[in-house]
Parts: C-alpha cells; sequence; structure tokens
C-alpha cells in the first residue's frame, strides 16, 4: 500500500495555455496565410504594379528611415519599383513554383516509393541506386543545364526543381511501405486475393499518409530556398515579373547606396522557410512522434 | 569484398553513362546551338560553315561517338564562345574552386563537430540552445542573402573586408565563411543529435564506471561513434558544397568551376556547361562508391545483403 503519494489535480489546459503550447503552428499557419491570401490578391493588395518604374523615386530609403515616405512603406529599387509591391507580387511567383513543383515531386515520389517498397528485390534495389544518385546530385546544377537547353521560364524552373526532388520522397516513402508490407493486414489483404495496385493504394497508401503530410510540409522550405538561388542566379522567372531571389539580385550592385533592396527580399524568403519547417517539425511530433529529433 | 567493389563499380560506370547520354541529349533537345550564336542577319552559309567547323552538322549518333571517344581521352571539346579546348578553361578553373573549397570543408567540419559535441554535452544549456537557434537561423536563410549581408557589413560598411576578387587572405574570409555556411548548420545538427544517441548508449556507460576521465569518453568513444554519421549524407553534403560553390564563386567573382558554371549558362556555352555537369557527377557517383565501399568495410552484412 503506497501512501503519501501526491497526485496532482488534473487542471484542464486554458486557452491561452493552449495558444502558447501550440504557437509552433500557430505562427507558421498565419504566416502563410497572409502569404497566400497577398499572392492570390495580389492586383488588390499590392500599392503600385510590380514594374511600375518612377525614376525621380528612385532607391527612396524605407519609411522609417530618414528621408522615406509612407508612399513606400519598405522604399524603391533603382529603377524607382515599389520594393513592398513587388515583394506582393514576388510571393505569387515563389509559391506557385514552389507548391507545383511539390505537387508534381510528391506525387512521383510517392508512387515510385510505394512500389519499390512493395514490389521489392532487383527493382528495388534499381530504384533506390537512382534514388542514392538523384539525391546526391546538385539541383543548381540541373537548373543550369536545363536553362541553357530549354531557354529560363516557369515551367523551366519547375522543370528543375522536380527533376531530382522526388527522390527524396521516394526513399523516405518507400521505408514507410516496407514497414507496412510485412504487417498482417497486408498478408491478410494478398491472401484475400486483393489485386496488388489496390493494395498499395487502399492498404499501403493510407498508413504513409502521415509521412507525406510531413514530407511535404517540410519541403516547403528546401522548394522555396532552392527557387530562390535559381532566381538570384538570374536562372528563374525572367524579368520583369519579380521573385525574392532576383529581387535580392537586384540590389547587389547598389550594396553601398541603398541596402533595403536586397535586405527585405532575403528576410521573406527566410520567414517563409522558417515557417515551413516549424510547421513541419510540429505535424511530426503531433502525428509521428518516433521521428521527433532532439 | 572484392566482388562486392567488383560489381560496384560496374553499376557506378553504367550510371555515369546514363548521366553523359542524358546531359549530351539534354543540352540539344532545344534544336541547333548555332541559332543562339549567329546574328539574325547572317546567312545560310554563314551558319553551315560555323556548323561544319563544330562538329554539329553530323548526325547525333555520330556526334555522340565523337564526344564519347573525345571524353574516354580526357577531351570535352571546345567552348563555343571563346573557342579554346573546354579542358583548358577546366583547368584554369578547378585549382580555384579548391582553394575555396578546401578550407571551407576543413573549418566547417571542425566546427560542426565542436558545436555539435559541446552542444550535446551541455544539452538544453544556454550554449546548447544558442547554437541550436543559429543553426535553425541558418537552414532557413538563404545563402546568398547571408553572403550579401556580409558584404554589406564587413565590406561596405565596415570597409574592414574585400567585396570580391581574388588576392591575399582577406579575400578568402568572406567567401570561405559563405562556403562553410552550406554545410554547417546542417553537419552540426547532425552531429549534435547522434552524439546525443550514443551518449545514451551501454558502452558509454561502461567507459565512465571504468573510471575513465570524461574528456577520453567524450573525445574519443562517444565522438569516434558519432563521427560515422555525416558518412551517411556524404552524397548529399558535396551536393551542398558543389551549391555553395556556385553561388559563392557567382557572389563574390571568384574565377572558379561554379562562376565558370553560371557565365557559360548565360553565354550558352553548350560545351563547358556539359563538361561541367559529367565532372560533377564523376565526383558524385565516385563518393557514392567511395562511401559504399567504406560502408561495407565496416560493416560485412552490407557485403552479402546488397549485391
Amino acid at each position: 500500500m503506497v501512501t503519501g503519494l501526491k497526485v496532482k489535480p488534473y487542471k484542464p489546459p486554458t486557452t491561452w495555455g493552449r495558444i502558447i503550447r501550440n504557437l509552433g503552428m500557430i505562427l507558421p499557419v498565419a504566416v502563410f496565410a497572409v502569404l497566400i491570401f497577398t499572392a492570390i490578391f495580389a492586383d488588390v493588395v499590392s500599392p503600385y504594379p510590380y514594374d511600375e518604374t518612377s525614376l525621380p523615386e528612385r532607391r527612396m530609403p524605407p519609411a522609417w528611415v530618414e528621408g522615406g515616405t509612407t508612399a513606400h512603406l519598405l522604399g524603391t529599387d533603382t529603377l524607382g519599383r515599389d520594393i513592398l509591391s513587388r515583394a506582393i507580387y514576388g510571393a505569387r511567383v515563389s509559391l506557385s513554383v514552389s507548391l507545383l513543383a511539390i505537387a508534381i515531386t510528391a506525387v512521383i515520389g510517392t508512387t515510385l516509393g510505394i512500389f519499390s517498397g512493395y514490389t521489392g528485390g532487383r527493382i528495388d534495389a534499381f530504384i533506390m541506386r537512382v534514388v542514392d544518385v538523384a539525391l546526391s546530385f546538385p539541383p543548381l546544377l540541373v537548373a543550369m543545364l536545363l536553362a541553357v537547353s530549354l531557354g529560363p521560364g516557369f515551367f523551366t524552373v519547375v522543370f528543375a526543381l522536380s527533376v531530382l526532388g522526388w527522390a527524396g520522397y521516394a526513399r523516405i516513402i518507400r521505408g514507410e511501405s516496407l514497414r507496412v508490407r510485412n504487417s498482417d493486414f497486408v498478408s491478410q489483404a494478398v491472401i484475400n486475393g486483393v489485386s496488388t495496385p489496390r493494395i498499395m493504394l487502399r492498404h499501403i497508401f493510407p498508413n504513409i499518409l502521415n509521412i507525406l503530410i510531413i514530407g511535404v510540409t517540410l519541403n516547403v522550405g528546401t522548394m522555396i530556398l532552392a527557387e530562390s538561388a535559381m532566381s538570384y542566379l538570374g536562372i528563374g522567372i525572367p524579368p520583369p515579373m519579380p521573385s525574392w531571389g532576383s529581387m535580392v539580385a537586384d540590389g547587389r550592385n547598389d550594396l553601398d547606396r541603398a541596402w533595403w533592396i536586397s535586405t527585405f527580399p532575403g528576410i521573406l524568403i527566410g520567414l517563409v522557410v522558417l515557417s515551413g519547417n516549424f510547421l513541419g517539425d510540429w505535424l511530426r511530433d503531433k502525428m509521428d512522434p518516433r521521428l521527433r529529433q532532439v | 569484398m572484392t566482388r562486392f567493389i567488383v560489381i560496384r563499380l560496374f553499376q557506378t560506370i553504367i550510371a555515369l553513362f546514363g548521366i553523359v547520354v542524358i546531359v549530351f541529349f539534354m543540352v540539344r533537345i532545344s534544336g541547333n546551338p548555332i541559332l543562339f550564336m549567329v546574328s539574325p542577319l547572317s546567312t545560310q552559309s554563314e551558319v553551315e560553315v560555323l556548323q561544319k567547323q563544330l562538329g554539329l552538322d553530323k548526325s547525333y549518333p555520330e556526334q555522340f561517338w565523337i564526344y564519347l571517344t573525345g571524353l574516354a581521352q580526357g577531351d570535352f571539346g571546345q567552348s563555343f564562345v571563346k573557342r579554346i579546348p573546354v579542358t583548358e578553361m577546366l583547368g584554369d578553373a578547378l585549382p580555384n574552386t579548391l582553394k575555396l573549397g578546401i578550407p571551407a570543408f576543413v573549418l566547417g567540419t571542425i566546427l560542426a563537430i565542436a558545436l555539435g559535441v559541446l552542444g550535446a554535452t551541455r544539452r538544453d544549456s544556454f550554449f546548447d540552445n544558442g547554437v541550436k537557434f543559429l543553426a535553425i537561423l541558418g537552414q532557413a536563410l538563404p545563402g546568398f542573402w547571408l553572403a550579401i549581408m556580409a558584404v554589406l557589413i564587413f565590406s561596405v560598411t565596415w570597409q574592414l573586408l574585400p567585396a570580391a576578387g581574388m588576392g591575399g587572405i582577406e579575400y578568402y574570409i568572406l567567401p570561405v565563411g559563405t562556403m562553410m555556411f552550406f554545410m554547417l548548420p546542417g553537419m552540426m545538427r547532425l552531429i549534435r543529435s547522434t552524439m546525443l544517441d550514443v551518449l545514451d548508449s551501454e558502452y558509454i556507460k561502461l567507459a565512465r564506471i571504468k573510471g575513465l576521465p570524461e574528456r577520453t569518453v567524450i573525445w574519443k568513444h562517444a565522438l569516434r561513434n558519432a563521427v560515422i554519421s555525416p558518412l551517411t549524407v556524404a552524397g548529399l553534403m558535396l551536393a551542398g558544397l558543389i551549391n555553395g560553390s556556385v553561388i559563392t564563386e557567382y557572389i563574390f567573382n571568384w574565377p572558379g568551376m561554379g562562376r565558370l558554371a553560371v557565365e557559360s549558362t548565360f553565354g550558352r556555352d553548350f560545351p563547358v556547361v556539359q563538361a561541367i555537369a559529367i565532372l560533377v557527377a564523376i565526383m558524385v557517383l565516385g563518393m557514392n562508391f567511395l562511401v559504399d565501399i567504406l560502408y561495407a568495410y565496416v560493416d560485412p552484412q552490407i557485403r552479402y545483403e546488397r549485391t
């Protein structure tokens, strides 16, 4: 008989407690909500068109710096274009390219991963060798190769991001489906004569969905970074359409006169990537505590 | 073991051949590269002469055969833009890339190990949290932007370091720092988390029970087992470093392979881009091959299982 044991009475968490504990989800979701909203309604939200130049207003500093005006909150660039407006339109480019690439890579990678893990044997070994090579090939180089051969443009960028991007998904999903394949309910389905495609779709896929969702979320940051690096090098979306990466490049030669041109787009990229990574970590802790990182 | 190495080598060569084929035909999807090189006003005969000079009048299989035999002899063809052998251009650029890459790799590895181990042994301390925070931030911020901010602070505002170009030791600080940044945060986090796992294991407890000094336990027994983990991602790290050298050399106007790759991309200099892609493929595949062999050497199970 244990005596003197003190039991803390259960206190239901307060609303504030819940909010604070889930800040890792709330803040990133808020960031994405604002960004997606402004990206979709850029034409309405943005104070100026992205390509409206105004030579008298060249290199205006942000509003809070001496010489800045509230007409251009984040200042203007070398051609007198409003940086805030360009950042809003840049969100449209960066997000649409990244999300499209994620959709493509996730579908291809998941299909191959399930197929590879479930089939096993030589086919599996072969697919995983290809994955090894794809994962260790530098994406920027592939992007350059494609930019040379196809010419820069929206679909070249999406293609360049997708050509190697599927491999990461294939590797994770393959590991998971290998694990699921050995469970009793799959054996049961095989015994019952369920067709292989159906087993993959109805029995394996639902069981790897958690991992896939986590993977997709964590992939947002990687894709945004890759896209911005491509536009920074000038092999992304061609001008005058702004992308955050190319906006950083625009200010490169004006560092001594106008630090704000390069600074703000970079902060935005960091904010989005950080949000994606935090949201991914939060989801992983909630959905799959096995994978929790220390 | 020999059998394993031979099979792996064979697979590597096949993969390399596959990449050469893909690269060769990829740069030709868009059609005739000549059209990018001549002015719209040049006559048909001028185009034909140029085509003949560059060997582009032959059929694709023929061109491929010529390219392949050249490649086997270490000949990457001629640059379309500069009209000199690509090998010469690569020979000039490669040492410059290594001058940045090697110090960045060595310093980055040392720093990553030091910070990772110190973080793991002082888990959840102020130091640990600070380093973790910086690593998370470092993985989220784009490298090219951080480099530009470094130029803004150290070159423009404080005027301490040169902003670009090559020269004495002061020209190395910013580029090497930038390059290092492409591998440091990831590697540090990896070493830290492996180190935490290792420190939890039985043999570390045994080492402590034996009464070994804590320093020996951590820096010898634990670290030896923790530094193997980056080996699993050696391929990824190499890709990161190559990506990093492209961006770093471009920002700091450093005459290496990365800048050459960017310049040739803009100039649509197919043979050069093609050569760099194949060279990188050789490096990447070679790295994977080495890691595989190393693994098989360390873990006999792999030798028999994965052939």
